[in-house]
């Protein structure tokens, strides 16, 4: 029989369920290398495991974070924190981050070598589509998925279609991951890639850094896909050297592999986009943005917290001061691209230019505390949800940025272009 | 078969108009419940009763992984959401807490307030006065399974101890 051709996420889900090949729609049982939750979906999951009865089956490979209402923003947070807390101490889980030592989750396991390429990887939270910048297949479940794998060290899956996005051409100044992902999502819609893998390829995905590539993955799921993947290359190896914490296997689409479709996106000449409320797919270019005046700004989260987020943001606020009718609120995705920004002087900037800087934690992107909004408030956000009320009232607005945009309005008052405060 | 009345929404409900994450703080089902589709509409809540029946557009579900969803809709005493499509991580998380759930394309036809039969076996729904007829998508047998066993969790009890 000849090689049937596949795609890096058939070929990731092969490997995983003992087989030469499957197809899209089989349902298979594949073995997963990590399995993520945090303080809001743990709680869940454990009460779920435990009526199971059994053993983790690898306790290395489960990853607790409590992020998202950490450090604890009331008193019943604070219980369900001490509940994860707990859980983790009992079962001797190595992979415990405690606040002071962690940071946001999808932010926090790349960096620290958790999960390399070729894992599976499943996660309580819908971006743990993240880790598909490694080449690796990542996807978010819920808690009871969470437990029974918890206890399995397998999950199933119905195989996905994939989607392959090829974007080429020379986008404008201050385009990167965020503006691509959010031209993607306004041209298939929120529903656009429902049940299916969205493979990035082509060069401008290439020139990207991991940094980029993690915020283009991180919002895959804001398309309703399944997972979002770049295949590996040398960026990705060297990223994965001096931290992958076990062997990575790179996996790459075969050229005859099939797709549900393919888009071809020249983006000569793209410029920042913003999404606006109260949906990702709301996308106008930031030149069309008109007169939006904001109340606040959010810079960090699991999409846009990262070192080189910070040195846009910085670069644009150094020397600057945010609105007085504005507040800035910069939240560093994890302890170490906290300290990396301190040493680079970002933080001072920051400090400097009226900003609040908060420990790393998910806390405003989904209304959670440090940074909630009233009714009538309009936040800038380089997050990855305008829902309604996703940063606090019902009533209030959410337009998603990239990390430059963001700190150019904090400084306007407005939504402006980062050419306009320069 | 169910029967109860319809509440209708619309296109992309997300996770956070089916319960905000400030009430997160909480994975306690009725209190969940309380709060059930508060941002979507605010009434929902108050005027539900057990055994009725949600109605909505594509992409039911969508955004957050939170299994507080389908728990909150559950616990308010919503008997089946049948939409013309869901969220991938809302599908599963439905069927692992045993909350019913159809995808049917054309239900859209159906108007909020009336009465509807749902045959969770065989797909089939029926609106009580007026007796229009719909055929939802079949659950897939893997998935009638892990219902047929009561949820995922005595599914994976029943596996584990079968040794297999």
């Amino acid at each position: 029989m000849g090689r049937i051709p596949q795609t890096i996420t058939q070929k990731i889900l092969s490997a995983h369920a003992g087989k030469e090949f499957v197809e899209p729609g089989e349902l298979i049982s594949a073995r997963v290398d990590v399995l993520l939750a945090n303080d809001i979906t743990a709680p869940l999951a454990i009460r779920e495991f435990e009526r199971i009865g059994v053993q983790i089956f690898d306790p290395a490979a489960v990853v607790i974070v409590p992020d998202h209402f950490t450090p604890n923003k009331d008193i019943k947070s604070a219980e369900q924190a001490k509940a994860v807390r707990d859980f983790a101490r009992r079962h001797d889980l190595p992979n415990y981050f405690e606040v002071g030592r962690m940071g946001i989750e999808h932010c926090l396991l790349p960096e620290q070598g958790l999960v390399v390429p070729g894992d599976v990887i499943i996660g309580a939270d819908s971006h743990t589509c993240t880790y598909g910048a490694l080449g690796a297949f990542a996807t978010g479940v819920g808690s009871t998925d969470l437990a029974a794998a918890m206890a399995l060290g397998e999950t199933w899956f119905k195989v996905p279609e994939s989607l392959k996005f090829v974007f080429d051409g020379q986008p404008g100044p201050w385009v990167g991951g965020k503006d691509l992902i959010l031209y993607a999502i306004g041209q298939i819609g929120v529903e656009g890639a429902l049940y299916c893998a969205m493979e990035f390829t082509g060069p401008v995905i290439e020139n990207l850094s991991m940094d980029g590539r993690f915020t283009i993955c991180n919002m895959a799921v804001e398309a309703g896909a399944k997972n979002g993947i770049i295949a590996p290359d040398e960026k990705t190896v060297t990223y994965v050297q001096g931290r992958g914490r076990r062997p990575h296997r790179l996996f790459r689409s075969d050229p005859d592999a099939v797709y549900k479709k393919v888009y071809q996106y020249d983006v000569t000449g793209l410029e920042p986009c913003v999404a606006f409320p109260h949906s990702p797919d709301k996308v106008r270019p930031v030149s069309k943005a008109g007169d939006v005046k904001i109340d606040q700004v959010v810079i960090g989260s699991c999409t846009n917290g990262r070192l080189e987020d910070l040195r846009l943001a910085a670069k644009v606020l150094s020397g600057k001061q945010v609105h007085k009718d504005v507040r800035l609120i910069i939240i560093p995705g994890t302890q170490e691209i906290y300290r990396q920004a301190v040493k680079e002087g970002l933080i001072e900037t920051f400090v400097r230019a009226g900003a609040a800087v908060s420990t790393p934690t998910c806390g405003p992107c989904l209304g959670g505390h440090m940074g909630v909004l009233a009714k009538g408030e309009r936040a800038v956000a380089t997050t990855n949800r305008n829902f309604v009320g996703r940063m606090g009232h019902p009533e209030s607005e959410v337009y998603l940025t990239n990390p430059a945009v963001a700190a150019a309005s904090a400084v306007a008052g407005w939504i402006v272009s980062p050419e306009e405060v320069r | 078969m169910l029967e109860g009345t319809v509440f209708k929404f619309g296109d992309n409900i997300d996770t956070d108009l089916i319960i905000p994450a400030r009430y997160l703080n909480t994975c306690d089902p009725a209190e969940l419940a309380r709060h059930c589709m508060e941002d979507a509409d605010p009434t929902f809540a108050g005027r539900v009763k057990p055994g009725d029946i949600i109605v909505a557009g594509a992409n039911f579900g969508c955004g957050s992984s939170r299994e507080h969803a389908p728990v909150a809709i559950k616990a308010a005493g919503v008997a089946c959401v049948v939409a013309k499509s869901f969220a991938r991580i809302f599908y599963r998380n439905a069927f692992n807490v045993g909350l019913p759930i159809l995808e049917c394309a054309e239900i859209w036809g159906v108007a909020a307030g009336s009465r509807l039969q749902v045959d969770l076996a065989n797909g089939r729904i029926k609106v009580v006065d007026g007796g229009q007829e719909y055929q939802a998508r079949p659950v897939p047998p893997f998935m009638q399974e892990i219902i047929a066993a009561g949820g995922l969790i005595p599914y994976v009890k029943a596996r584990l101890a079968g040794g297999r």
